[in-house]
């Protein structure tokens, strides 16, 4: 194979050389390479095949934008699919896939698309597969998405390990060529703090790639001396391999810097990338510009690239993109492509130009005025011109320059839509505010001259700016070339979605003359370059089709992320057991113990059922309540929010909270309370206990207990700043258990100390501070959430297991169980207690059956709005029971209640059962539902009708309290 | 976007919580005759494209209750106060 590289110069470190892969095949490099570069000076100029025809591609640019040669880099778990070759720093044992060819890149069995390719027009999916409608789920779509995609992702578990990080600055300096550097400079000098970011390895943009004279030097020395200076200054951060993504609001900037993806593996002490936000007083975008390719026939073959990219191959790779050249340009730059090249020892054929006349130095290169490259030879590589006149020219490389479009992505990520310039012929940044100043090529100032005087102004962040050094500055003129018409292949705008110039008055002429409306329907922008290359030469053939402006015409809208940010850095250490918090209860380890089944309940872990050999959960919950019931049981009820209230308004204050009142509750008693939302429907409820005359203790839902906290503040903050009270929430200061059954008292008379229990010392909602096994601190409530006599015993949670296995221990000799949330859930079913089922955001005290709560002597959140006629008609839904008319039928949860005879519809609608559950004390399957003027119901036969499951089952309306009406066990 | 919180300085919008319009006043009246006036406070919420002072919960800090003042359509933050300071100067300024 014949080498490329040449012989002398280039930032490549010729002394060491690299071994790499690309598709099986070996090949060397030298550090300072790239994948691309490596390619290419190893004679590789195929290195892809294209989206839709699966053309033959090499590269085009040198640089972020690259639509083409785009590999899967890394094997096994670190695979990564799109990435760009002209990004990828080469090192040792890199191994790389080209991709979307099938059986090889050579031999390509889809590029049969491309003889096909009058069908595969713009809107070629929209016209094609829409009929028969069958098709398209079963036959269309599976034969799309195979034929679709790029790279394939790795099925393995990436390896490595994502961080995020934080960083605050006076200055970010965006970009490290001229501009950026010497903004970067004037800040650092100045003693401001400063972060210098770079998407390249090696910091110093576009100065690493042209050949320029600053300070007498050459503008790398120069960069060096720069990069050094900063270097040195502890007030200065560089940032090399960092990609600054978007701009968001309060001037905070996201980047991915790239610590160790130019490793095989990273060291297990950092990470692969790192993903930051960037909190700048202020950010200068010295981003630079981007050069068009042209529209003309073949402009995707092989060793035809942008003439900035086949120098920076030759002035920064020392590698040569071919041995002889042609260039075609509409603006003076192009001139320096051959230039460079001829200096390298490269021939160059001719200079294309399309303008009639310039003054650009060709360098005794022949210049061809006022013509065109309409057509280039070949297939896997250039082979040959034609130009629109029928001249032939023979050449193996062709460097395209149809302009320069300033890079001002980051700059339009809020919302600014950039404007036309016909001077640069360019779109030029939006106004950005103070805090974000665009300089230099970005601002589309295209002298060397003017961008180190405008990075000097952006980076003085007080009094005059610094002169700058002297410079040798190029000549640029341009005129506008979008699309040689007279070029007979396909000439394309956006290279890796296919969409090619013809596409776009295609587009026209059928109606979606918007460009937002063309960039869909042409897929023109649409691929991971995001437009890069393509969008303003697609908006020129688009305002000339249309008969518009640039201006008229105008750019789609530009988002973040500049480049694709990888998931890993998004996801950074937040994965697996990190993604979020597990909440243990003080009792998790007893229940562990005890064999329990856990459950998760938003981030509680919360024990279910204890199966016993051979049970699964209904039999071990059916076992635990007929057990409670007959004996003794223990549940863990920690997860309840615990909310400690104090103050000499403590009273006041919850009387505004709950519909009913506390500031009468007896010291040492407890109260059920009802909490509604200010409209009047049910917010939350819960048992509170008074302590002392300024001291509460409230309970919530488990589920509820982070956003009751939230109101009370609110409450409190907002609406009643006067009243003198403090609360805090001490969820998880507190264990607690419920014990609950006919010997539950007899139990807890065995740990607790100095206290004979009976029905005076500890009567029915009794809340006590007592201590237990001989001084542990504990609070006893008497509360019955099963139906059973019934305590409930807090002790601080780091006391929880020992007391609870007391407890046990205890209990004994009575046959005492564990029970789960199962069977706590099962019993208050056969109570008739409502809980989440019931408290679903639609019901008011009333609909609950709790209607007589609601206090008339006060204020508090929801009283007036639950007096609207609406929440109190009597044909609102309200919570009934219901079984079923024979025993041996199931209800089901969900399921809709129907009069007898009607059939199912939303004007027939009664209702709907919200809570089920097995009634090992009935033997049976119990519910309750929302059903219209329920209460009035008690007794009606209705239909249950599950339409989701195709069942149904007649049902009785009956009495909320399935099991003990006279509440006889309570208070046993 | 970055909050100036009274209590904690400049923290990231991540930790605050978002109420809305922060010019609804609860009535102080149960009477009947003020049911239009509940049912503005419960509804009514204005959403200006501009200047507009929200509530905020600074939920992942130090709890408090704030009120921000900032313009919806540029994100420009002018000032932030506790509710209580927000309520003691007349009609509010955060």
């Amino acid at each position: 194979m014949t080498s490329y590289r040449l012989s002398s110069g280039g930032l490549i470190d010729r002394t060491a050389s690299l071994n790499f892969k690309f598709d099986g095949k070996s090949f060397t490099g030298h550090p300072g390479d790239t994948l691309a570069s490596a390619l290419i000076a190893n004679g590789v100029h195929l290195m892809g095949r294209s989206f839709k025809y699966h053309r033959p591609r090499g590269v085009i640019t040198a640089g972020a934008a690259e639509p083409n040669a785009l590999v899967e880099l890394r094997e096994g778990g670190r695979k990564e699919a799109n990435t760009r070759a002209t990004m990828i720093e080469l090192y040792e044992g890199l191994t790389a896939q080209s991709q979307n060819r099938w059986p090889s890149l050579d031999f390509d069995i889809g590029a049969i698309n491309s003889l096909a390719s009058s069908m595969f027009v713009a809107g070629f999916y929209y016209k094609t597969f829409m009929w028969p409608k069958s098709f398209w789920e079963k036959i269309y779509e599976p034969i799309i998405r195979k034929a679709a995609g790029l790279g394939t992702a790795s099925k393995e578990a990436d390896p490595d390990k994502y961080e995020k990080a934080y960083a605050h600055c006076d200055l970010l300096v965006i970009g490290s060529g001229p501009t950026g550097l010497m903004a970067a400079l004037t800040a650092g000098r100045s003693g401001a703090r400063v972060i210098l970011a770079d998407e390249s390895a090696r910091l110093g943009g576009s100065l690493l790639n042209e050949r320029e004279e600053i300070d007498g030097d050459s503008g790398i020395a120069w960069a060096d001396g720069v990069i050094a200076e900063l270097g040195s200054m502890p007030n200065v951060t560089l940032m090399p391999r960092t990609t600054v993504f978007g701009w968001y609001d309060g001037n905070i900037f996201g980047a991915a810097e790239r610590v160790n993806d130019h490793v095989i593996a990273p060291s297990p002490y950092e990470p692969r990338q790192r993903y930051w936000r960037i909190i700048a007083k202020k950010a200068v975008l010295a981003a630079g510009a981007e050069e068009r390719p042209v529209a003309f026939g073949g402009n995707d073959i092989p060793g035809v690239m942008l003439a900035s990219a086949m120098r920076t191959y030759a002035n920064r790779y020392a590698a040569a993109a071919g041995k002889s050249v042609v260039v075609f340009t509409n603006n003076d730059s192009g001139y320096r492509t051959a230039r460079d090249m001829k200096a390298h020892g490269v021939h160059v054929e001719a200079i294309v130009d399309s303008r009639s006349e310039s003054k650009a130095d060709a360098g005794g290169v022949p210049v061809l005025r006022g013509r065109r490259i309409a057509d280039v030879g070949g297939k896997k590589l250039a082979a040959g011109i034609e130009l629109d006149d029928h001249t032939h020219i023979g050449c193996d490389a062709v460097a395209m320059s149809g302009g320069w479009s300033p890079i001002v992505n980051l700059a339009c990520h809020r919302g600014g839509r950039p404007a036309w310039n016909d001077q640069i012929l360019g779109f030029v940044p939006p106004d950005t505010g103070k805090d974000f100043i665009v300089a230099g090529a970005a601002a589309g100032r295209m002298l060397l001259s003017e961008c180190l005087a405008d990075g000097a102004r952006a980076g003085t962040l007080k009094g005059k700016a610094p002169a700058t050094p002297k410079c040798r500055d190029e000549a640029f003129a341009i005129a506008p070339l979008w699309w040689v018409k007279e070029s007979h292949g396909k000439a394309f705008i956006d290279y890796q979605n296919d969409s090619t110039a013809k596409d776009l008055p295609l587009a026209a002429r059928e109606g979606y003359r918007d460009i937002e409306l063309a960039k869909r329907y042409t897929t023109t922008g649409m691929a991971t370059d995001q437009g890069k290359l393509g969008n303003v030469n697609a908006i020129a053939i688009l305002a000339e089709a249309t008969g518009k402006s640039m201006e008229q015409v105008g750019t789609t809208t530009f988002r973040p992320y500049y480049t694709p940010v990888s998931f890993g850095a998004f996801a950074g250490p937040f994965h697996g057991h990190h993604f979020q918090p597990v909440r243990k209860t003080p009792l998790h380890d007893w229940a562990d113990e005890l064999g329990a089944v856990f459950v998760e309940t938003g981030l509680w872990m919360r024990s279910s059922w204890f199966p016993l050999e051979g049970e699964d959960w209904l039999a071990a919950a059916s076992r635990e309540v007929v057990a409670t019931r007959e004996r003794v049981g223990i549940c863990d009820v920690s997860t309840l929010g615990k909310i400690d209230v104090q103050g000499k308004d403590a009273g006041a204050f919850l009387d505004k909270l709950y519909c009913n009142t506390f500031s009468t509750l007896a010291v040492g008693r407890a109260r059920y309370g009802l909490m509604l939302r200010e409209d009047g429907i049910v917010y939350d409820d819960g048992t509170t206990s008074r302590l002392a005359d300024d001291h509460y203790v409230m309970t919530t839902t488990t589920a509820n207990a982070a956003k009751v906290m939230a109101q009370m503040e609110f409450a409190h903050q907002a609406l009643f700043p006067e009243l003198d009270v403090t609360y805090v929430t001490v969820t998880e200061q507190w264990a607690q258990m419920a014990v609950a059954g006919p010997k539950a008292r007899a139990t807890l008379q065995k740990i607790v100390d100095g206290l004979e229990m009976n029905d005076q010392s500890v009567p029915y909602m009794a809340a006590l501070e007592v201590t237990v096994l001989n001084g542990v601190p504990a609070r006893l409530f008497r509360l019955s959430f099963s139906g059973e006599h019934a305590y409930e015993l807090a002790v601080p949670a780091d006391y929880g297991n020992m007391v609870a296995r007391a407890v046990m221990q205890a209990g004994d000799e009575f046959g005492i169980v564990p029970y789960g949330v199962e069977a706590l859930s099962i019993m208050r079913i056969e109570k008739g207690h409502v809980a989440g089922g019931e408290l679903n955001g639609t019901t008011t005290a009333a609909d609950l059956g709790l209607g007589k709560m609601m206090s008339s002597k006060k204020d508090y959140i929801g009283r007036m709005m639950a007096q609207r006629p609406g929440l109190t008609d009597p044909n609102r839904q309200c919570v009934v029971g219901i079984r079923p008319v024979d025993p041996q039928d199931r209800i089901r949860s969900g399921s809709h209640i129907l009069k007898d005879g009607d059939r199912p519809s939303m004007a027939a609608d009664q209702g709907y059962v919200c809570s089920v559950a097995w009634s090992p004390m009935l033997n049976m399957w119990i519910g309750l539902a929302l059903i219209a003027n329920g209460r009035a119901r008690h007794g009606e036969v209705v239909q249950v009708w599950d339409g989701l499951r195709g069942h149904k089952v007649m049902g009785e309306i009956c009495d909320p309290v399935h099991f003990d009406k006279e509440n006889k066990r309570l208070h046993a | 976007m970055l909050i100036p919180c009274p209590h904690c300085g400049t923290r990231p919008v991540e930790e605050f919580t978002f109420l809305g319009d922060a010019s609804v006043k609860r009535p102080a009246s149960n009477d009947p005759s003020s049911m239009e006036q509940w049912y503005d406070y419960v509804y009514l919420r204005n959403n200006p494209k501009g200047r507009f002072d929200e509530f905020v919960h600074h939920s992942g800090g130090c709890r408090a209750w704030l009120v921000i003042s900032r313009d919806t359509e540029t994100h420009e933050v002018f000032g932030c106060v506790t509710v209580r300071d927000y309520g003691k100067t007349k009609g509010g300024k955060a």
